[in-house]
């Protein structure tokens, strides 16, 4: 009743009205920036990312190499490049599963209710009683060190993190007036779900894809730097890291560009997140 | 005047601060309150007149500023004031009520700890003495049991209840002014009443002074000396309330005091006879509780709540039927369990000769187009993610009523019936107005040429003047259309402008049945007795001094 207070509900994705936040303004760009190094950055370098040439090893940055070589003699940027490619196709299949597979369970559990909903809930419960770091790393022992075993293990854990979201959403929802209006014009659990529920359901998981896309990114280089995740001499830079700790004190930039490199694209994803939440009206 | 008034606002302007520059609020605002006197605030959403109540305490949002203008409170300038003597006088001499008594009071607090709270603030008695004091309070509130509800918490309560402790909370102090904001709108209408006598028996008792902000010129009509009328920040006109009710001087207050239900025309018999097009016989709907796992355990029998207990009904092809009654009386109960939406315990239903419950395939496909629901509440009964034309297009396509390619062509025959602007179709529900929604959701419905539409408190979400034209619609459909209407309502001012018959629920029984007239002229039941006698009504306006005043 009282003017200006009027919270609105939640705007649907692609009901979008301008006036984007500059959180997620400046986010895009890092992102896309390392969307384009990744695509077009080896292009531009002169040296191969494998080939050992120990005649140039440990070189501190300069012009021929800018960031330096590191101890095989293998240059520094043109490494950083590729790991980009490596590092962001990590985060996009990372979550690309436990994204469908979770936001798929969440919307039947969640419409359905019922015996599926109580038995789905428990599975997750029991996924999530185990310590998150614990598990990813005990799958992938088990399986075998790589990408592939990395992104199965992350799909058989996370995607309770996306039910759990796209669930609590349509529970709500589905006692809406217009998902009920749907169905008594006579409308399908198919189409109910598929156009009523879930493009209302959504957007809390969307967000929680940039944030989620942070995290594996930093596990995955972290699997790289234990030797669980890629394998060397392929180039990531969580593995570049784990090689350049040993050099840390006299040959610094051998971790600290990837580093930096890490910080900088997290920061990307982090910073849509946040707009996108503001933008949708969601926590984060 | 000889003495001057106890509290007077002059010319005040207020702005919020948005991102697309300062919004003016309230513009050149005036009115001034006599001591021991009840002034109203009336308007429709929007006009203002939340912000002008609350800006006399300065309990404004963050983003509003006071622009300019004069608030004066016994003898006080209380612009001037700072927080720290403004938070002495709130609720020490200023008290404030709201819509909302759930969302108000404390989960976690007992009613005695909230009520005593403001005489531990400001008088600095100790515990004892205000809980001794709160219970004497709730008592005056005519809290029944008031030793044992001290010790209760809000949601043992209910929503009247809730409200005589939210008075007592904010009358512990002995404040000269109440502020009252909506106080009654969340409530049934038999319990309205009995929070405006409270009311009036406090200010006659205790020569409290209100502020009674209100979208019911009813409820204002009944309780307070003068009013002032608000439109979008700016006052339309204000004096005393017989004045402002008999003699309305600008075409907005007249506008107002017409679309008033209690004021609009009874519904008119069609006297042929008809053939019945839906009839309940016996319907029951019962809920199982949901039992917790220890319950279960201990092999404890589920509790069932019966909804809808035994009601029996019928309706006529063309005709309209009221279901009145309070919240959980089981008429929203009803409406679902006709088309689906909620499970029949025993008892049938019967739609155009055929039981509905035996209904399989082709036929019950036939019965869900035939029968449609709109929904109350214009804010939740459209998809946000869907444009107008894509929530209209859906059930045409999803039973295939045409070829696709005439789908655009029906739609805007649609928004044609509804009479909305073809432009509207390409915005989503977040772009248009209540009533604007609410006429999509009936459009929605006419989608599938229904013979039975099934209206669920369709206007109360709705500001008076678009009620009015909302029901305006409605009697013009079920003309044009031959449509058969179930309303269902907590107006039976509503009812008795559009309904040739009604049906009163209470407690999910059928309390009274029959045609409008009959149960408006004689009702046999006490409880029909109580509800019409609880409906706030105002005199018409005086055709007499009209004329007076606008010689031929």
């Amino acid at each position: 009743m009282s003017a200006g207070s009027e919270a609105g509900p939640r705007p649907a994705l692609g009901s979008w009205r301008l006036r984007l936040p500059a959180t997620l303004l400046v986010g895009a760009a890092i992102v896309v920036t390392w969307l384009l190094i990744a695509a077009f950055g080896p292009a531009f370098v002169a040296h191969d990312p494998i080939a050992v040439d120990l005649a140039h090893a440990l070189l501190r940055p300069s012009a021929d190499h800018l960031l330096g070589t590191d101890s095989y003699g293998r240059d520094v940027l043109t490494r950083l490049m590729y790991g980009a490619r490596t590092d962001l196709q990590m985060a996009f299949f990372g979550v690309a599963g436990p994204f469908i597979i979770g936001t798929i369970v969440g919307l039947l559990a969640g419409n359905f209710g019922g015996i599926p909903d109580a038995v789905l809930m428990r599975i997750l419960d029991v996924t999530v009683s185990f310590p998150y770091f614990v598990l990813v790393i005990a799958i992938v022992a088990v399986l075998e060190p790589g990408l592939t075993s990395y992104y199965i293990s992350l799909t058989l854990v996370n995607w309770v993190s996306y039910a759990r979201l796209v669930r609590s959403e349509v529970i709500v929802l589905r006692q809406a007036d217009f998902v009920l209006a749907a169905r008594t014009i006579g409308i399908g659990e198919i189409r109910v779900m598929s156009h009523h529920l879930l493009p209302n359901a959504i957007s809390p998981s969307v967000v929680f894809v940039f944030t989620d896309a942070v995290l594996t990114i930093v596990l995955g280089s972290s699997l790289g730097f234990l030797g669980l995740g890629v394998q060397p001499p392929a180039a990531e830079w969580g593995v570049m890291i784990a090689e350049g700790q040993l050099y840390l004190a006299t040959a610094w930039w051998i971790a600290v560009f990837p580093g930096i490199a890490i910080s900088l694209l997290a920061l990307g994803f982090s910073l849509v997140a946040d707009g996108l939440a503001k933008l949708l009206h969601t926590a984060p | 005047m000889t003495a001057p008034p106890l509290l007077s606002v002059e010319d005040l302007a207020v702005e919020f601060e948005t991102a697309h520059g300062p919004v003016p609020a309230l513009q050149g605002v005036s009115f001034w309150l006599p001591q021991g006197e009840v002034l109203g605030i009336v308007g429709e959403s929007g006009s203002g007149k939340t912000v002008a109540c609350r800006s006399i305490m300065r309990l404004l949002a963050g983003n509003a500023r006071i622009r300019s203008g004069r608030i004066e409170f016994e003898g006080r300038d209380m612009l001037a004031l700072d927080e720290r003597e403004l938070g002495r006088l709130r609720g020490e001499r200023v008290a404030m009520i709201f819509q909302n008594p759930s969302t108000h009071l404390d989960p976690l607090m007992t009613v005695g700890r909230q009520v005593g709270e403001a005489l531990q603030v400001h008088h600095g008695v100790d515990a004892a003495e205000a809980r001794r004091q709160s219970i004497a309070l709730l008592a005056d509130m005519r809290i029944p049991e008031p030793e044992r509800r001290v010790d209760s918490y809000a949601h043992q309560l209910s929503g009247g209840m809730r409200q005589r402790v939210m008075i007592a909370a904010a009358l512990a102090c002995k404040p000269s002014l109440l502020l009252a904001d909506e106080p009654t709108t969340a409530l049934d209408v038999t319990v309205q009443a009995q929070i405006l006598d409270l009311l009036k028996r406090l200010r006659r008792e205790r020569g409290l002074s209100i502020v009674l902000v209100s979208h019911d010129l009813g409820v204002v009509a009944q309780m307070c000396d003068s009013v002032v009328v608000m439109k979008d920040g700016k006052v339309v006109e204000s004096g005393p309330v017989g004045d402002i009710i008999e003699r309305p001087r600008m075409e907005y207050t007249r506008r107002l005091i017409a679309s008033q239900p209690s004021l609009m025309p009874p519904a008119t018999f069609a006297t042929h006879a008809r053939e019945p097009i839906l009839s309940l016989d016996n319907l029951s709907v019962h809920f199982p509780q949901s039992r917790g796992m220890a319950a279960l355990l201990a092999g404890r029998t589920r509790h069932v709540v019966r909804a809808v207990d035994g009601v029996s009904l019928s309706l006529a092809r063309g005709e309209t039927l009221g279901i009145v009654g309070e919240s959980g009386s089981g008429k929203s109960t009803i409406a679902r369990a006709i088309v689906g939406l909620a499970p029949t315990h025993s008892g049938g239903i019967v739609f155009a000769g055929e039981s509905v419950g035996a209904l399989s395939g082709a036929d019950r496909i036939r019965f869900q187009r035939a029968v449609q629901m709109v929904f109350q509440d214009p804010f939740t009964s459209l998809n946000p993610a869907f444009t107008v034309a894509q929530t209209l297009a859906e059930p045409l396509r999803q039973h295939r009523l045409c070829k696709p390619a005439e789908i655009p062509a029906r739609v805007a025959d649609l928004m044609r019936k509804v009479e909305l602007p073809a432009e509207l179709l390409t915005r989503r529900s977040g772009q248009l107005s209540g009533g604007q929604r609410q006429r999509v959701g009936i459009a929605r419905a006419l989608a599938l040429e229904p013979q039975l539409i099934i209206a669920d408190e369709v206007t109360s979400a709705l500001d008076v003047t678009i009620q009015a034209q909302i029901l305006g619609l409605f009697r013009k459909l079920r003309e044009v259309m031959n449509l058969s209407l179930v309303l269902i309502s907590h107006d039976l001012a509503v009812v008795r402008h559009l309904c040739e018959r009604v049906a009163v629920m209470r407690q999910g029984r059928l309390v009274e049945y029959g045609a409008t007239a009959d149960i408006f002229a004689a009702p046999r039941e006490p409880y029909t007795r109580e509800l019409l006698a609880a409906i706030p009504r105002i005199a018409p306006p005086s055709p007499v001094t009209d004329a007076a005043r606008h010689p031929a």
